[in-house]
């Protein structure tokens, strides 16, 4: 296949006897945006690690582009940001892309764009120390897409960043994914993944325990949440709806679990018909975050 | 030339290293200073100038010694420079965008070519120029005889920086590789003590001069010999107190050859060191 970027084939590393990463195939292919999610210390970084050249693998290979390119030549065509923002704090933050530019053997041609992008032009001759983290982590989506990398590379993006922050970044990501770039985002936080992601890759304890399109994680009939005045008939009635899969007392809400599909139409018309008049009536989707709960915890 | 011109970005753009290389070629030029040293004592007028210093070939000799004694600036910026990729995590971030270790190393070996080359340079029109106005022989041919002195520096160098990259290398901090290079000279010293101590008892037929040689330190000592005792004017009053001596204060092919060894297996184990390690 021709679409391949990279491919990782039984790939591992343990840090003495701890196995930080066991034996992770994955495949990625041009134009999806892929989620790796896991908890803390699930091996995500480290696999990023590996990957990018900065850590050596005790086990198994990874190859880019088909093994057409060097892992180093490969990096050039490739965005990725680690952690935190690694600049020269010495240098402004054009400095440091032309930089970036020199070792990635790309025109400085972009540079004004990618600025722009992330809000820093007018910056562009302040010292990378004199930066906030946030400004530093737009700086540095601007350094991973100076050369219009083939596949952008974000490890936990938002990590650390207030609010405002977040959003900034979350808005840059989204409008990244539009624009059509390959995009591989690890991360715990769910709805990050949820909203820009298409395939999912779920790690737990360094071994891959899920991997396929964010819709078939999220493979359920939703729930609803209700509330009537009077709940006993309410729960009463809905137990005996064929629909239904179990029923949970939240926040005192009654949660409604279904196995099979049921529209909020439908439910409405049952319940005029049983004579129950709800004061709270919605339909909810599973958000990934339960989803990965359920997943990594059982 | 991309991994240099990489190298000398990143150099540039630091006001530190930015000082202290000027600075350092700056004090090549003052070896000129010298020149201009007159002491007046009574009815006896020294000027420096007129011992000799600054005679052909001599000079070569006299400025090449001095002027080497300068390269702990240098060591300094090799050691941060280094130092500075640790602590930044730039290193890290070189090689996600793209850059090989050997890439990296390159650039960093390069750049400590590139210093060599023009420290060398320098010393070489310093050394024409105030020969040229002192020198009491100007023929062509005496003007450049003795220029081994001058690929002996350029090796002394070079071996001396390669040192400092592994140990900044090795080490990760500035201040601590810097430390280190210090105690590095003291363990030869104690080594050397040790060995004119006992060596000869254990293992006759060795003495302790001829294992000191290949220690690295002493290796690039011993490139370029104290110049002093080889001034005339100094050899005058030894030849009257009657003590006449003779010491070979040429360049031994041997002692390139050792300096040469170590710069290179300095800089193997420093590649050895970038693979091995994560990040």
């Amino acid at each position: 296949m021709s679409n391949t970027l990279l491919q990782l084939d039984k790939l591992s590393k343990s840090f003495g006897n701890l196995k930080a990463v066991d034996q992770l195939s994955i495949t990625l292919e041009k134009g999806k945006v892929y989620g790796l999610l896991g908890p803390n210390g699930s091996g995500k970084s480290t696999t990023l690690g590996m990957i990018l050249n900065v850590i050596n693998p005790t086990g198994g290979s990874f190859t880019w582009y088909q093994g057409k390119r060097t892992t180093h030549q490969a990096l050039k065509k490739i965005g990725a940001i680690i952690e935190r923002p690694n600049f020269y704090p010495y240098m402004s933050a054009l400095q440091n892309l032309r930089l970036i530019c020199k070792i990635k053997q790309c025109s400085y041609e972009t540079i004004q764009e990618k600025l722009i992008l992330v809000g820093l032009w007018d910056r562009r001759h302040s010292k990378f120390r004199t930066f906030s983290l946030g400004m530093k982590q737009r700086l540095a989506i601007a350094a991973a897409l100076v050369n219009n990398p083939d596949l952008l590379i974000l490890d936990e993006p938002t990590n650390g960043l207030d609010p405002e922050g977040i959003h900034q970044i979350r808005k840059l990501i989204t409008t990244i994914a539009e624009l059509g770039t390959t995009i591989l985002l690890a991360s715990h936080l769910l709805d990050e993944v949820e909203k820009v992601c298409n395939q999912v890759i779920v790690l737990k304890e360094g071994v891959k325990f899920y991997e396929g399109p964010v819709e078939e994680v999220s493979q359920s009939f939703g729930f609803f949440e209700l509330r009537a005045n009077d709940r006993k008939a309410l729960t009463q009635f809905i137990k005996t709806l064929s629909e239904v899969k179990e029923v949970k007392l939240e926040n005192n809400y009654l949660k409604v679990l279904l196995k099979e599909e049921l529209s909020e139409e439908v439910l409405l018309k049952k319940l005029t018909k049983a004579n129950i008049y709800c004061t709270h009536f919605v339909k909810k989707r599973p958000s990934l975050e339960d989803q990965f709960l359920n997943l990594t915890q059982s | 030339m991309r991994l240099l011109s990489i190298e000398l970005f990143k150099l540039w753009h630091n006001r530190i290293s930015k000082i202290l290389i000027f600075g350092y070629f700056i004090l090549i030029f003052s070896i000129a200073i010298l020149s201009t040293i007159e002491v007046e004592i009574g009815p006896i007028n020294f000027h420096l100038a007129d011992q000799g210093i600054f005679n052909f070939p001599f000079i070569w000799h006299f400025n090449t010694f001095m002027i080497a004694l300068l390269k702990i600036f240098f060591a300094i910026i090799i050691v941060a420079m280094i130092g500075n990729e640790y602590s930044y995590k730039t290193l890290k971030q070189n090689l996600i965008d793209g850059l090989s270790k050997g890439e990296f190393l390159r650039s960093k070996v390069y750049a400590i070519l590139a210093f060599v080359g023009i420290s060398t340079l320098l010393v070489f029109i310093i050394s024409l120029i105030l020969g040229g106005i002192y020198s009491d022989y100007n023929e062509l041919q005496i003007v450049f005889s003795e220029l081994e002195y001058l690929f002996a520096y350029a090796v002394k160098l070079f071996g001396f920086f390669s040192f400092c990259l592994f140990l900044g290398l090795l080490i990760k901090r500035s201040a601590f590789a810097l430390g280190f290079l210090a105690l590095w000279q003291v363990i030869e010293g104690i080594f050397y003590g040790l060995m004119k101590w006992k060596l000869s008892d254990l293992i006759p037929f060795l003495s302790a001069e001829q294992v000191f040689q290949f220690f690295p330190l002493n290796a690039m000592g011993n490139l370029i010999k104290e110049p002093f005792s080889r001034l005339s004017a100094v050899q005058n009053i030894v030849d009257q107190i009657g003590e006449g001596f003779s010491k070979d204060y040429g360049i031994s092919i041997l002692n390139i050859s050792i300096v040469l060894v170590w710069s290179a297996l300095f800089l193997w184990w420093s590649y050895l060191l970038l693979k091995k390690r994560d990040l």
